[in-house]
């Protein structure tokens, strides 16, 4: 089922499907009831992290390096420590040491000694503007002051900012411990390549033989940042019993807890984290910076601490994506069936390693059914800050390489591009290169709705204009949920879950748990706990919360339905199994009760009903996307315009459609963003040169059109109501979609990001030249 | 038997062998049976009670989050795949 669906569109009223083959009709799935957090947000009344205030707080400010790469020799304080107004100045000697430890942070483990370093340096700094010491004072003012007085003595040691160069056997190496690791099995010499992965499936040699047509390319892309508006904000109050408190801009309280508690080696149960409403994070707010540092500044001076980065500190010190270098090769026969496919992919993973060459690697041909395949990844540490998730992290940067591959066959081929991908598609019982199959995914819906859609049916007329397609995929992650909900005498429900509201979750969760419990989404009353306050739950990422916490909502409403038909037994003198529940009534014999008026009668029949759940889904919930883009190009500045677009993705079910159109949407921008203009500006000693948002052009209202969806629908049967996740998905088509207008628009391949107007005019131009 | 997909960087381990049979009901005891055959592989897939930093194991598709506990049917399929997270 597709719906093209617009943003100014209200209500779809009733949505009626199958999952599981089960016919399902909804009373609040697929509805677009107001947020719940809106009127809040709207009036500025909802509480950000740099909102926090309270009594003796003092603020917080962050010295940080000017060389790329330098050894440390020493750092006075004292002149800092002696300003009139500063109550503490600590550098990375006032860290645990952490040599060697390890620890499961749920997404995955993590280097801790790394995590406290990209923290606080020791010895050593890897990149520009990695901190290295920091004073709390009573004004951000004085704080700011008192950094100058801190003298650092460095050693400048060569940098190398492009991720082949870092791999060369004469690159400055930047970790004397860091071994190339080949699923698990570690080279002998210290590297900058801190992984190689490589998969296999069938006979690549034989596959490409089978060949008719052989395209073989290679693309770079830049270093492109989140973008988040609110930049990371914490402040910590380390109390005088010990126990530290922690508000801030994150998306996921508990792992920020583990993190704090196991960089200062305290027990988790010393640290609360309240998470505040949060500007946007896209993967760039998981990893902690500033918690840990406004907890010891905290601890020596006895204060709340507040600590805001201000825009070039969170470029230059907080994670970007990776630079990515790749090579893709595809064969085909006449037909158009692939029969062989090899990509080699070099990820840089900033100052650290643990980059996102993994799901680079799993993803590049992830939309094919490729019988042989070879796949070659590598991650490779750098002289630029440690890279961070964003959004279907790796996995744009594998799409531009092969989804441009599949644009070039289908030319030469001449087949229509979307004919070629679905002869292809990947669909169920589809095995991916790195092993396992695929279960029930819509992909060819998608494509077979952009096939069918208005856009793609329409013509396009004008000079200099042309059109793409390209596809993109994201697993969608399930991990740990919790979630709570009180019964209120009137009927109304207050919801308390662990995931960190960012693309409006509260709602999409609300609604999960008002459809089982046959209750008005606005009658739950849904807010976001603090590590206190709700069970363990993983972070807001993987575009897994509207899955994976709206799962937990529904056995919160299984619970809470299982004891109101105690109650209602219980009033009606009969056992609870007698009791059924449909339609937000409960029923035996001629006997009916709604959920609103039992909900009145709770304080009877025994006291406060609370529900409870826990979860822990495992099974990934694949999204596919299309995306369409019509483009201008100007002959004479290589400007490129983007004229139309239409994004569409397979959602399994979509909850409250506005937030699946307003993810696809924001996905899709951020994206053509990656695609046409952002891009980490880096000099010869490794120093950013744009980071300020005057520099680093990230898209506007004034640069797009409107972004059109189409929601396609094919139930997830992992999930009882047929969810996908949705978040991350949107952004891995737009390059490979948009370069290939290009090409249709100037008769120029772009193979680097971003495709800035003076690459497509150089492009262009060298082409005429050689005409 | 289960069917456990080697990776070919851990192919040394299994004389070059893609896919390997082995018995359990838990990730824990495939991996003991598999060791008992194939020296030195349990210990790059596991460490400790969990899966070794950086890897995932898939059982039927589904990345499992009990690492040694996950239960294993005599039917399943696993892979040994690099720990992925998300945005």
């Amino acid at each position: 089922m597709a719906t093209k669906t617009s943003p100014d569109k209200k209500k779809t009223g009733k949505a009626a499907d199958t999952t599981n083959g089960e016919p399902q009709a909804f009373k609040v799935i697929g509805t677009r009831p107001i947020r719940h957090d809106g009127v809040d947000k709207v009036t500025g009344r909802a509480i950000y992290g740099a909102d926090v205030q309270m009594a003796g707080l003092v603020h917080g400010r962050i010295l940080r390096s000017p060389h790329a790469h330098a050894r440390i020799k020493a750092i006075d304080m004292s002149a800092a420590e002696k300003m009139p107004g500063v109550v503490a100045v600590v550098t990375g000697k006032d860290m645990p040491d952490l040599r060697d430890k390890m620890a499961d942070l749920g997404e995955g483990t993590v280097n801790l000694a790394h995590l406290g370093a990209n923290c606080l340096a020791h010895g050593k700094v890897l990149y520009k503007g990695q901190a290295v010491a920091a004073v709390a004072a009573t004004s951000p003012h004085i704080a700011e002051e008192a950094l100058k007085k801190i003298k650092v003595e460095y050693e400048p040691l060569p940098a190398v900012t492009w991720v082949l160069d870092a791999m060369k056997d004469d690159a400055p190496l930047l970790h004397d411990n860091v071994f190339t690791s080949e699923m698990g099995k570690l080279g002998k010499q210290p590297s900058n390549i801190a992984v190689h992965l490589h998969f296999e499936k069938g006979d690549v040699e034989k596959g490409f033989a089978e060949a008719d047509v052989t395209i073989e390319r290679e693309y770079k892309t830049a270093s492109v940042h989140q973008g988040y508006i609110e930049p990371h904000v914490s402040t910590a109050l380390w109390n005088h019993d010990c126990h530290l408190t922690i508000w801030t801009s994150t998306q996921g309280a508990f792992t920020a807890r583990q993190q704090t508690a196991e960089l200062l080696q305290i027990a988790i149960s010393q640290v609360t984290v309240v998470p505040c409403e949060i500007g946007g994070g896209f993967g760039g707010k998981i990893s902690v910076y500033l918690e840990p540092v406004a907890a010891i500044l905290s601890r020596k001076c006895g204060r709340p601490v507040k600590m805001i980065m201000n825009r070039n500190e969170v470029f230059e010190g907080t994670g970007p994506t990776p630079g990515s270098f790749v090579r893709v090769k595809l064969g085909a026969k006449k037909d158009g069936r692939l029969v062989a496919g090899e990509a080699w992919l070099a990820y840089d993973a900033g100052a650290f390693p643990g980059g996102m060459i993994g799901p680079g690697c799993m993803c590049v041909f992830s939309c094919y059914d490729l019988p042989n395949a070879r796949v070659d990844g590598y991650d490779v540490v750098l002289n630029k800050p440690k890279t961070a998730a964003y959004r279907a992290p790796g996995a744009t940067q594998a799409a531009f390489a092969c989804e441009s591959v599949i644009d070039e066959l289908a030319e030469k081929l001449g087949i229509d591009p979307i004919e070629l991908r679905l002869k292809n598609a990947a669909r169920e019982g589809t095995r991916r290169v790195d092993g396992p199959t695929y279960p029930r995914v819509g992909l060819v819906e998608t494509l077979e709705a952009a096939r069918n859609s208005d856009h793609w049916r329409s013509k396009l007329t004008g000079k200099n204009r042309g059109r793409g397609i390209a596809c993109g995929y994201w697993f969608n992650i399930g991990l740990k949920s919790s979630a709570a909900a009180n019964v209120n005498p009137d009927g109304t429900v207050t919801l308390v879950e662990g995931s960190t509201d960012i693309g409006g979750t509260r709602t999409s969760v609300a609604m999960q748990l008002a459809e089982t419990l046959g209750i008005a989404a606005e009658d739950v009353h849904p807010q976001v706990g603090d590590t206190d306050s709700v069970g363990y739950t993983d972070v807001t990422g993987g575009s897994r919360v509207t899955f994976a916490t709206g799962l937990a909502a529904y056995e919160v409403g299984l619970d809470i339905r299982r004891q109101m038909a105690a109650r209602a037994a219980m009033l009606w003198e009969c056992k609870p199994e007698e009791v059924t529940f449909a339609d937000g009534v409960f029923r035996r014999g001629d006997k009916s009760t709604s959920f609103k008026e039992l909900a009145g009668k709770m304080h009877q029949t025994g006291g406060a009903v609370v529900g409870r759940a826990t979860v822990d889904p495992e099974g990934p919930s694949h999204g596919f996307g299309a995306h369409i883009a019509d483009v201008e190009v100007d002959p004479d500045t290589g400007k490129v315009t983007v004229l139309r677009y239409t994004a569409l993705q397979d959602a399994g079910r979509a909850i409250h459609p506005s937030y699946v159109e307003g993810q696809m949407q924001g996905g899709s921008v951020q994206g053509i963003g990656w695609a046409l203009n952002e891009e980490y500006f880096y000099d010869d000693s490794g120093r950013m040169r744009n980071a300020s948002y005057l520099d680093y052009r990230m898209p506007t209202a004034f640069d797009l059109p409107m972004i059109d969806t189409i929601i396609v629908e094919v139930p997830n049967p992992a999930h009882p109501y047929g969810v996908r996740g949705v978040g991350e998905t949107p952004i891995v088509a737009p390059p490979a979609a948009l370069a290939a207008a290009i090409y249709r628009a100037a008769g120029v391949r772009l193979r680097e990001l971003p495709m800035a107007p003076h690459r497509v005019w150089t492009a262009k131009k060298m082409t005429n030249d050689e005409c | 038997m289960a069917t456990v997909f080697i990776p070919p960087q851990m192919r040394d381990l299994t004389g070059g062998a893609d896919r390997v049979a082995a018995a359990g009901a838990t990730l824990r005891e495939v991996l003991r049976a598999l060791e008992a055959v194939h020296p030195g592989l349990a210990a790059r897939v596991a460490l400790g009670e969990g899966i070794a930093p950086g890897l995932a194991v898939s059982i039927d598709g589904a990345i499992t989050a009990r690492g040694l506990l996950a239960p294993v049917q005599p039917e399943s399929e696993i892979h040994i795949l690099p720990a992925i997270g998300g945005g």
